[in-house]
């Protein structure tokens, strides 16, 4: 049996109301260092984390969202975006950042990292997973 | 006697929003901050509640959640801090849904 665990980090909450998707944030880099098959998945509020054109100059906070885009070099790839969620709250794919991995099987072809699911097949991966980290 | 309902939280997440909408009366404005201000983003669910009413938004909170001003709907104030003490002064009292 292997020892490498499915791992999947579930955000589910808007990235500065909380400290939250911060902390998840971080949770994942440290974790990246480990060599286990991660994912994260993003449904409610989380996926608000992803979006675009963040500015928090006038808020006194620190704006974490360029990290999103490190992902990729830290070998996280898969990131689930739950299609429902953001329907109900008006965004668009194109709302989001465009993450990407290189794969270094393809001569380091980019690909996208945002996989867009439904709740139905967020549940089925959910199902695969050997330990859930909620934030 | 006129209110000003402070709300900051999701209203995908919560519902102060919606407790707040049904107290507000005519001379009353309802300022989205923090997590809120996602209420008055054009397309969502949320929005759909906030018509008719007056509406004001924080626009520092709007810009570090990467909402720019094309994406509020239609009638939505955008105030700085200064503009939320004004708000504050304009109304006899302040009601924060936490």
């Amino acid at each position: 049996m292997s020892d490498v665990k499915k791992l999947m980090y579930v955000n589910r909450r808007a990235p500065y109301g909380t400290i939250y998707a911060w902390e998840s944030l971080e949770v994942v880099l440290i974790g990246a260092a480990f060599d286990q098959d991660v994912s994260l998945a993003f449904l409610d509020d989380g996926v608000y984390q992803l979006t675009k054109g963040q500015n928090t100059e006038d808020t006194g906070m620190k704006n974490f969202s360029a990290t999103y885009a490190a992902l990729g070099d830290y070998e996280v790839t898969k990131i689930y975006v739950e299609k429902d969620s953001l329907d109900e709250r008006g965004l668009l794919l194109d709302d989001l950042q465009h993450l990407v991995w290189e794969d270094e099987d393809e001569d380091w072809a980019e690909k996208d990292s945002i996989r867009l699911v439904s709740r139905a097949e967020l549940a089925d991966l959910m199902a695969d997973q050997d330990i859930m980290f909620n934030f | 006697m006129s209110i000003l309902h402070i709300v900051n939280k999701s209203p995908y997440e919560k519902s102060s929003l919606y407790t707040a909408v049904d107290f507000v009366k005519d001379s009353d404005v309802v300022l989205l901050i923090e997590d809120a201000v996602y209420a008055a983003a054009r397309g969502g669910k949320a929005a759909e509640k906030l018509s008719g009413l007056d509406i004001s938004v924080l626009g520092a909170d709007l810009a570090a959640r990467g909402i720019g001003e094309d994406k509020l709907i239609d009638g939505v104030s955008v105030v700085d801090y200064a503009g939320f003490v004004d708000l504050v002064k304009a109304k006899d009292s302040t009601q924060s849904w936490l």
